[in-house]
């Protein structure tokens, strides 16, 4: 989120598409009903059902999974044309005005510089007209066909309405409708937020959906402001944590990158991280990343990490494919290239794409290692459960190794949600048996193999055996030990090069934030962006004050929030080119003539001159961007695609099948079905009473939603011949289910392209453990593609065929 | 930064003192001994309240957690009942029927208490200690390391990455727990390595 949950009440007008938070986040949908009653706000729910989201929604638009970016460039199409734009705040605050290079173009759904062999495109045209003194040229009257606005008017303009109910299946009465709501917010003084979760990430193009909605909100200056942002609900309580950490194969923590393999040394790697600002003046503020990259390298490695071997960057691994996710690990495990598998609190049996792949894959393994405080089906993949996990055990030489750890009761630390706070939480239970903390689990192993190494040597043991490990106990580092690591320390004392008698920084000393960082090696942060969560001033995750002056809904002295403690992400923005808030009623910072101050932690420069530095300060335009150059890579400007396995042919496309540019291993496109053997267009979904599949183990809500089911319209109902309660069969090409079929109102077929198109909804919480009754999971069906930038697999559109069944013999 | 004060120690004595006050005044003072002595303590009364946060979604919901037995004088202790955490800015106490009910995932049936390992082609778990798990994990791991460990690519580039095991990290842990499990995986030069916000 660049808000808060407690910021939603601060709207005018909530957007809920790409998720269900009624359902999905209901103790955080509580801060849209504020809104509502208290504001007068009004909620859009967009989405293929009518969900409870949608129950309390004053405008409900239903539209066929899949086909959101045809949608919002549809409703960025009305803005422009009917001039709901925010200018001051595009003029200003986005890349409009720079002139884009000679030679970018896009036709028949691609963009310049596509190699179909590669399903990849050559960027080098994607990107911005230079002037001679280095800097991105501009033309601030808009004039220019070349410049970012001109292209995009173009680009959006095949949207019509007429074009979006074509592909999306809204009816354009309900279209314009909405697009007459949110343009409304292009005043100064009326705000949106855009809540959004996996209903728009579980696509081929799921981050181009997001990018979407980002677009429209900086038209209509709805980023940076209280009440507007762009707000990822997330799934599990720590997900943004975990991801903020770099838990993820080219990631190091804090959205650094781990080297690849043309980056041979220090030098070569910061090569393209200068990050040199493309307008005077501005922030441009990765340009301290080298500040960012030395201090994690000496908290990894501690004295091993000299300047003389380049901070052990050698004992960084260097990639040689884009990302070893969790897709290719299965594809790698599939064709017999892995080995050893370790989950830890996951369980991708049920979690990944197509089950059967999953289960042969996991089946070519020496060995699995689980860690988890539930019993799950990936460390029972080899357990025959009859129907449900068709397994003959005898066969399967993997060997398992299942390790109980303790659960949220029983451990201490924190977590990140999705508003970017880090709270922190304490045990109130003893763990059950023999079970262990993670930290324990993992420093045992790091001990044993560190033993081992000492004692027999072996590859590259250098890194291993040279590990920074300070705690008191090595076996049990303790949660406060590991959040100061994570904060950062000063290493060596730095002398004030003013006065040697006095230190800027003090050996032993937490650091008070990243600010203080060094590329020199005298400080270490395990994570830049957390830094600040443990400084001198203590544990600021623990804190509970929840005053919040003025009731702007920051809660400034509730916990932490990253970056330094900041509740609104470009808050910097929510202000004009003088410092003056846009709108007075919503003031969060200004410029006094001498500094920024207010309600939030400035997200600049605080004594940065409101004309001259501009808000984006991570970006080195200063602005943020329209057209994102090229940084995504599936094209500068999102455009429509159809899912791979989609209902219809796409009508702005149609001789391209799903994202152009999505990564899809060998033999999984012979695994996609086209519409005539699979003609019923299905998505996953979630249910209030359940958590993925991990409430399953919990009585009560096995008790609530005890039974795996899909859902279907009456027409299909009929159609068919299914009855409600009765049971079905659905099956794609990958797999097939069994379930008791719902028929209901709250689907209804769609009309996309002339054709009518049947929804089938799958939700996703049923397996064969636990205390609810066994079911199947929508990976049993889906297909094995992911998002052509981060690898998120398409769960939200796919195509399936359906039967009623007689009910089987239990 | 546990609740000093118990909220429902203070009311219930609270009221306490109303009943006393009101019988007392009107001479009723054995009657009120009495009565006292036949209510049964209230469930929640003797209960250590520790602050947490709900591990399913994002939103982060504030709980309260009540156990008997007091981890802090080396006590073990057993969480009795969940509630909401009526301070939180965000949830201010209410949960939903997931946090509703996380008392039954703590005392799941299906909660693991051993290491366990399952042998090659068996169809059984088997429990072992963890001395017996670990020796072997570092051992599986160590093996495979050094066997498929790539030091230098194919044109001497020093790439030392390993791509033959991989580890899937949780999304529920906590922050310290990434960070030890990064540095561990990071360390050995692991590249297999993803968590679950993709799903």
């Amino acid at each position: 989120m660049t808000n808060s949950w407690t910021d939603i009440k601060n709207t005018d007008l909530v957007v809920i598409m790409g998720g269900n938070a009624a359902e999905a986040h209901p103790c955080g949908f509580k801060w849209v009903v504020e809104a509502k009653a208290h504001r007068g706000a009004k909620l859009i729910v967009v989405d293929p059902r009518f969900t409870r989201s949608a129950s309390v929604s004053d405008l409900y638009a239903p539209i066929r999974q899949g086909t959101d970016i045809a949608f919002l460039l549809g409703v960025i199409n009305h803005c422009i044309a009917n001039d709901k734009v925010q200018w001051d705040y595009v003029k200003a605050y986005t890349n409009a005005t720079y002139i884009v290079k000679e030679g970018f173009s896009y036709k028949d759904g691609l963009f310049a510089g596509y190699d179909e062999a590669k399903r990849d495109y050559n960027r080098s045209s994607w990107d911005y007209d230079m002037t001679a003194e280095g800097f991105a040229a501009t033309d601030p009257s808009l004039q220019n066909p070349r410049c970012v606005w001109n292209l995009l008017k173009a680009h959006v303009a095949t949207y019509t309405p007429e074009m979006v109910e074509r592909i999306c299946g809204t009816p354009k009465d309900k279209f314009l409708k909405v697009c007459q709501w949110i343009g409304e917010t292009s005043a100064k003084n009326k705000v949106m937020t855009s809540m959004y979760a996996l209903g728009w990430t579980q696509h081929s193009k799921g981050s181009q959906n997001i990018r979407a909605m980002a677009m429209l909100q900086l038209i209509l200056g709805n980023i940076g402001v209280r009440g507007g942002g762009m707000n990822a609900l997330r799934g599990h309580s720590n997900i943004q944590g975990l991801t903020d950490l770099g838990l993820m194969s080219n990631l190091l923590p804090g959205y650094l990158t781990l080297p690849v393999e043309r980056e041979a040394d220090l030098n070569t790697y910061m090569s393209t991280r200068g990050f040199k600002p493309l307008q005077p003046n501005q922030m441009s503020y990765w340009q301290n990343y080298k500040k960012f990259f030395v201090s994690f390298q000496k908290s990894m490695w501690g004295a091993a990490a000299t300047k003389d071997n380049d901070f052990a960057y050698d004992y960084l691994p260097k990639l040689d494919v884009p990302s070893y996710d969790v897709l290719r690990a299965f594809e790698l495990m599939h064709q017999g290239k892995m080995n050893g598998y370790v989950c830890q609190g996951f369980n991708p049996l049920l979690s990944a794409p197509n089950r059967k792949k999953l289960t042969a894959a996991l089946s070519n393994l020496k060995f699995l290692i689980t860690m988890d405080p539930l019993d799950t089906e990936t460390a029972r993949f080899w357990d025959n459960h009859g129907k449900y996990n068709e397994v003959d055990p005898t066969k399967i030489q993997t060997e398992v190794i299942q390790l109980p750890s303790t659960c949220f009761a029983e451990d201490e630390g924190s977590l990140t949600n999705s508003g970017r706070w880090l709270q922190w939480h304490w045990p109130g239970g003893d763990a059950p048996g023999e079970a262990k903390a993670d930290t324990w689990i993992m420093a045992q192993v790091y001990l044993r193999l560190k033993a081992l190494y000492e004692k027999e040597g072996g590859a590259f043991a250098d890194p291993i055996v040279k590990l920074h490990w300070p705690y008191k106990e090595a076996g049990d580092p303790k949660p406060d030990e590991l959040a100061r690591e994570i904060n950062g320390y000063v290493v060596e004392d730095v002398p004030d090069p003013n006065d040697s008698t006095k230190k800027i920084l003090e050996k032993g000393k937490q650091v008070v934030s990243f600010a203080v960082l060094r590329d020199d090696g005298s400080t270490a942060c395990g994570c830049w962006i957390y830094s600040g969560c443990f400084n001198e001033a203590g544990n600021n995750m623990a804190r509970r004050d929840n005053t919040d002056p003025d009731e702007t809904g920051a809660f400034l002295k509730w916990a932490f929030s990253w970056p330094v403690n900041r509740r609104i992400l470009y808050n910097r923005a929510s202000a004009d080119l003088e410092g003056k808030a846009w709108d007075p009623t919503r003031k969060l910072i200004e410029w006094d003539g001498t500094k920024w101050a207010g309600y939030d932690v400035p997200d600049i420069l605080p004594t940065a001159k409101p004309d001259v530095v501009m808000p984006f300060i991570m970006n080195p335009e200063g602005v943020s961007r329209l057209f994102t150059r090229g940084l995504m890579r599936d094209g500068p400007f999102p455009a429509h695609y159809e899912p791979f396995e989609s209902p219809v042919v796409n009508p702005v496309a149609p001789k391209i099948r799903g994202n152009p540019v999505a990564r899809v291993f060998k033999g999984d496109m012979e695994q996609f079905g086209d519409s005539k053997e699979f003609p019923y267009a299905a998505t996953s979904y979630r249910l209030t009473e359940h958590f993925h599949f991990w409430t399953k183990h919990v009585w009560v809500n096995a008790v609530m939603q005890p039974e795996f089911f899909v859902e279907v319209s009456e027409q299909l109902a009929k159609e068919k011949g299914i009855r409600s309660g009765g049971w079905v069969r659905v099956w794609s090409k990958r797999g097939s289910v069994q379930a008791k079929a719902v028929v209901t109102k709250r689907i209804v077929p769609l009309t996309c392209d002339g054709k009518t198109v049947h929804i089938v909804g799958i939700p996703l919480h049923w397996g064969f453990m636990g205390a609810a009754r066994k079911g199947f999971g929508p990976n049993s069906l889906t297909p094995f593609v992911g998002d052509a930038n981060i690898e998120t697999p398409e769960y939200k559109a796919f195509l399936v065929d359906i039967e009623p069944i007689p009910e089987p013999v239990a | 930064m546990n609740i000093e004060l118990s909220r429902r120690r203070f009311l219930q004595s609270a009221g306490a003192g109303v009943v006393g006050t009101s019988l007392g005044a009107f001479g009723f003072g054995d009657v009120e001994s009495a009565y006292a002595e036949m209510i049964r303590p209230f469930k929640l009364a003797g209960t250590k309240e520790t602050r947490n946060t709900c591990p399913y979604c994002s939103v982060a919901c504030g709980v309260i957690l009540y156990s008997q037995g007091d981890r802090s004088k080396g006590d073990k202790a057993k969480i009795v009942h969940i509630e909401g955490d009526p301070d939180h800015p965000t949830n201010r106490g209410t949960l939903c029927p997931k946090g509703a009910a996380l008392l039954d995932f703590v005392q799941a049936e299906t909660r693991l208490q051993y290491p366990m390992i399952r042998k090659p082609g068996s169809s059984k778990f088997e429990r072992v200690s963890w001395d017996q798990a670990l020796d072997r994990v570092a051992k599986l791991l160590k093996e495979d390391r050094d066997k498929n460990f790539i030091a230098k690519n194919g044109d001497g580039v020093t790439v030392n990455r390993w791509t033959t095991t991989g580890f899937l990290a949780a999304s529920a842990t906590t922050n310290e727990t990434a960070f030890a499990t990064y540095k561990v995986v990071r360390s050995a030069g692991m590249v297999v390595f993803d968590n679950q916000a993709r799903v």
